[in-house]
């Protein structure tokens, strides 16, 4: 008799298995998430946006209210729902473009106006669904499509430090944390304190999660878990980087 | 309960972005996501400071990207919601507006036309005719209304939220920076008291129940694995589109029936055009007049009934041929004489177009 790993009720059993490529990490992100929403009992109340890229494939995941976005407009299409009702707690779901590149100045604006929104950041380093192109978190002399002699950090930089971005432009009651999916009941720590800090109506709330593309990094299993493990968090520190203060007395919304 | 922002009739004197904005609140926009630019910018003036009073909702976003998409989120949130742009906003708003034709959102962006292309003035001009009609990736699936005056800024500002979520295509009111910036008498009212029904909205996302257990849950998607996918969902959308297209279509007109020169404008411009049709008939000329007032879907049967009496059209229009082209497209086959008077970016007085019809006629 084979015993079936615990899957979060709130996954949506007719789009299993998922369409991640084997040894994604999306689908463990989303199960941290899945597993969140299941313990804070919100299934009826988050509303769930998606980006293009290969976070898209989430669009069915959860039995949750899901709209799949534009490559970089999830954080304003969740901002504009949550906006108009108050009472949904929205999340946003991106990749790194998603995120630092195409979509940067909403991640950058919603977290300036500390928008009671939940982004969850998927860092894999390159980007996924497009064939593995260089993107803001490449690390320096990784090679992609796109950086193919490896980044050169004379020319292009070194990788966005998002989550410390985010708390250095973010106010009081925001949350931000760098989880990775090597750990995952830590991430799911982290995305359910960025749910609970969205609920408690605080502020903004970021998690980047670290995770794997064994597909186009051309990486066996070990080299895989090497690369999330030890050469990622060389430049991505993992760990709380901002929590929410003692609560004040707030002006109404 | 808030007040009603207008009971009964009440007779105005105010610039068209002030009209705008009232007609927002009268048709009972609950949420406007906007982002400055010229000459739209009053719209959000005024809006922002009625809202209080109204109990209605404002967020000034980053850009009109984001102003677009953020509209979208109200709008899937059940929201009446609406934003309004110009020039090189409306540019960067065609993407979420291609997400709202994909999603069926009823979106309504109201666009004052500037100068273009890029920043150009900020002025005037009927330059945005093709963009704001099928502007995005996509076959074009949204409404256009072009307004002349001031009255039709506030009856189409508060149609625009019926046929937009009557159909489920996104819907613009097509104004200019005339319109917006310029005062000049109106009546406005309630919806409520000529009979206008606001149609209801609903959510799309967030609604009552726990999805997957008392309902299914809404899974909105604007991407396809296979080309058939898309095929199919397109085909659903052209087939409504083409139903409601008649339906939604408006038009202005007179004199033509026996006209062998029609007239054809939009916008500000069918107002110069309006006065040289009626100088040319009393001085004998056989002339006509005809404005589309949706521009998207046009009325395409009457476009091709005049086009196919006249001997000569003549398309006015502060444009190089925006509407020209359109135009041409919808009455395909007809062989009248196509003429022209444009003067892209630039107002048109009815002094030019009396010129320009005696110098066609000698």
């Amino acid at each position: 008799m084979s015993v079936q790993p615990a899957m979060p009720k709130c996954w949506r059993v007719e789009s299993k298995p998922h369409k991640f490529c084997p040894g994604c990490g999306h689908g463990l992100v989303l199960k941290a998430l899945g597993q969140a929403i299941d313990e804070l009992g919100i299934q009826d109340k988050v509303v769930f946006g998606c980006d293009i890229g290969c976070s898209l494939l989430s669009v069915d995941f959860f039995n949750v209210d899901t709209v799949q976005t534009h490559h970089g407009r999830t954080t304003p299409v969740i901002t504009g729902v949550k906006r108009a009702n108050t009472d949904v707690i929205g999340v946003a779901y991106m990749g790194d473009g998603g995120g630092y590149a195409i979509g940067a100045q909403h991640l950058v604006s919603a977290a300036t106006r500390n928008e009671r929104i939940t982004a969850i950041l998927v860092n894999n380093t390159q980007y996924g669904m497009t064939g593995g192109q260089m993107a803001p978190t490449t690390m320096p002399g990784q090679k992609t499509e796109t950086s193919p002699y490896g980044r050169d950090v004379n020319t292009m930089g070194y990788p966005t430090q998002g989550p410390e971005m985010v708390a250095a432009i973010t106010q009081e009651g925001a949350y931000v944390a760098r989880g990775t999916v090597a750990n995952i009941k830590q991430l799911k720590g982290f995305i359910k304190k960025a749910l609970e800090n969205q609920m408690a109506g605080n502020g903004f709330s970021f998690v980047e999660a670290l995770s794997t593309c064994p597909t186009n990094w051309r990486t066996n299993a070990e080299d895989t878990w090497k690369f999330v493990e030890q050469d990622m968090t060389k430049y991505f520190k993992v760990g709380e980087i901002k929590v929410p203060g003692p609560r004040e007395e707030k002006e109404g919304q | 309960m808030p007040e009603k922002p207008i009971q009964g009739e009440k007779r105005v004197f105010m610039t068209g972005n002030e009209v705008v904005a009232w007609a927002a609140v009268a048709a009972e926009a609950d949420i406007m996501y906007g982002y400055p630019i010229t000459p739209q910018n009053e719209i959000m003036h005024y809006w922002t400071r009625m809202l209080p009073k109204y109990g209605r909702r404002f967020l000034q976003t980053e850009d009109e990207l984001s102003a677009g998409f953020t509209t979208a989120g109200g709008v899937l949130a059940g929201r009446r919601a609406f934003t309004a742009t110009a020039g090189p906003g409306n540019t960067l708003m065609q993407e979420p507006l291609s997400m709202a034709e994909a999603m069926r959102l009823p979106v309504v962006v109201i666009v004052q036309q500037r100068g273009g292309p890029s920043t150009a003035t900020v002025i005037y001009s009927q330059q945005e005719v093709t963009m704001t009609t099928l502007g995005g990736n996509g076959e074009g699936l949204r409404v256009v209304y072009s307004t002349a005056t001031h009255q039709e800024l506030f009856d189409y500002t508060i149609k625009s939220f019926n046929t937009a979520w009557k159909y489920r295509f996104p819907t613009f009111v097509l104004g200019d920076g005339y319109q917006a910036k310029m005062r000049e008498s109106l009546t406005m009212y309630d919806p409520a008291s000529r009979g206008i029904t606001m149609v209801p909205t609903e959510p799309y996302v967030g609604r009552p129940g726990m999805p997957g257990v008392d309902r299914e849950p809404t899974h909105l998607r604007n991407t396809y694995n296979v080309e058939e996918e898309l095929f199919e969902v397109l085909e659903q959308y052209l087939a409504d589109y083409a139903k409601a297209a008649p339906e939604i279509a408006e038009y202005d007109a007179f004199d033509t029936d026996d006209a062998e020169l029609v007239v054809i404008s939009h916008g500000v411009v069918s107002r110069a055009c309006k006065e040289a049709v009626k100088e040319l008939r009393e001085e004998g000329y056989k002339v006509g007049y005809f404005r589309p007032i949706t521009l998207r879907p046009l009325p395409v049967d009457q476009l091709r009934d005049v086009a196919g009496k006249a001997k000569q059209l003549l398309v006015v229009e502060s444009a190089n041929g925006q509407l020209d082209r359109l135009i041409k497209e919808a009455i395909y086959g007809c062989t009248t004489e196509m003429l022209s008077l444009f003067k892209p970016g630039v107002g048109i007085t009815t002094e030019e177009v009396v010129a320009r019809v005696k110098e066609i006629k000698g």
